[in-house]
């Protein structure tokens, strides 16, 4: 069982396995991501029924909810890969958080935008300085700090070390823009969808959400591993294996 | 575990902790002013500062909208259940609002207790409901309070 571990780490500490590996799962990612992506947002923009006070305006929750919800994953996957990088000095977890942190900045910034699109009609203001909103251009700001040490430094090593420290750091923001609305007066409404109680919307209206919602992972999934794959090559172009897959060779030798 | 690992495992998490604390702390300190607006009772409980720029919210009052025959002057309550706050407003107001609809609003509460506004939000809660739904529901004369 150990050794098993053992290995199963050292192969995915490996850059060249993790090539390997995510080149055969990338179209069972991809795949779901556009068919959910399709069908999620024709069922909620065009057949799920419209709300009865905001009327069509509320469907722009199929996109905001889940690039919200998404973009505070990404952060917390982005946190626990530097940490990893951090502690056990992988190169492998080290390239995933780099990847990651682009991926979260634009999830991130699509939420406020759309947010602020519903909120013009909706509130009457398109910002308003609430904990909840605050908080989440809080960790737009993280994720643009983070890919801004990532580029300044010369080495990738001292990168990726101040990046992971600075993640970890901001992992005390997921808390308040999670629990901002319960805790104090704002003016985005609580959350919709809790463990322990039903949504608070009829089926017709969240189960295009949810499609939409794991549309938006796996596309996730399949936007790092591309980027992590790019990221490989780039860091490995010295070795013999990327100089094959760059000549268009098979992986292994026959 | 390798001893350096180990070593290192620690570091990251007194970054983790040290950090939680810090801010926990820091938000503790800050808790009252984090909240975007007073609540009726914290007024009544004369919380709130006058003649200083501040935010109240609340439901708008049943049949407490009373409109000036000329211009867009408009007069409402808003509650919490518990008090009322007389809020005077001139301006357009936000498509959501209604009677029985939460509110946030920005202005300056004067020496009478009045809020006036120059700014009123409307607050959306955390419902949602085809109008088919909300019809039937009236029907059978069940608010949606009830339903909860």
């Amino acid at each position: 069982m150990w050794a098993l571990v053992k290995e199963y780490y050292h192969k995915f500490g490996s850059p060249k396995h993790f090539y390997e590996l995510t080149g055969k799962l990338l179209p069972w990612f991809a795949i779901p991501a556009v068919l959910c992506l399709v069908v999620g947002s024709v069922w909620g923009l065009a057949f799920a029924p419209a709300d009865y006070q905001q009327g069509n305006s509320f469907r722009i929750m199929y996109i905001h909810v889940p690039a919200a919800s998404l973009a505070m994953s990404v952060y917390v996957m982005m946190a626990v890969a530097g940490a990893i990088g951090l502690i056990w000095k992988i190169k492998m977890a080290d390239m995933v958080a780099k990847s990651a942190a682009p991926i979260g900045a634009a999830f991130t910034l699509l939420a406020l935008v759309t947010g602020a699109i519903w909120g013009k009609p909706t509130w009457g203001t398109w910002w308003v300085w609430d904990a909840r909103l605050t908080s989440m251009l809080v960790m737009l700001f993280l994720y643009v700090g983070i890919i801004s040490l990532q580029a300044s430094f010369d080495s990738a090593k001292s990168a990726a070390k101040s990046s992971a420290v600075l993640a970890i750091v901001g992992l005390v923001n997921l808390p308040i823009i999670k629990y901002s609305v319960d805790w104090w007066n704002t003016l985005h409404q609580s959350a919709s969808f809790t463990v322990s109680d039903k949504p608070a919307m009829p089926p017709e209206m969240y189960l295009p959400l949810i499609v939409m919602v794991f549309g938006y992972y796996f596309l996730f999934a399949t936007l790092l591993m591309m980027i992590t794959r790019c990221e490989i090559l780039e860091r490995e172009v010295r070795s013999r294996w990327v100089a094959r897959v760059l000549l268009n060779r098979p992986l292994k030798k026959n | 575990m390798n001893p350096v690992r180990k070593k290192r495992l620690i570091v990251v998490f007194m970054i983790a902790f040290g950090a939680a604390t810090i801010v926990g702390l820091m938000l503790f300190a800050l808790s009252e002013n984090l909240n975007l607006f007073f609540t009726p009772s914290q007024i009544a409980n004369g919380e709130a500062p006058l003649e200083k720029r501040i935010r109240i919210g609340g439901l708008v009052l049943e049949d407490s909208v009373s409109r000036v025959k000329t211009g867009l002057v408009v007069e409402f309550v808003i509650t919490d259940n518990v008090s009322h706050v007389t809020v005077n407003y001139e301006g357009i107001l936000p498509d959501l609002f209604r009677e029985g609809q939460g509110i946030v609003a920005n202005g300056r509460l004067n020496q009478q207790g009045v809020f006036v506004a120059d700014e009123v939000l409307a607050k959306h809660d955390e419902n949602y409901m085809p109008p088919e739904a909300m019809e039937a529901m009236k029907n059978a004369g069940h608010p949606m309070e009830e339903e909860k």
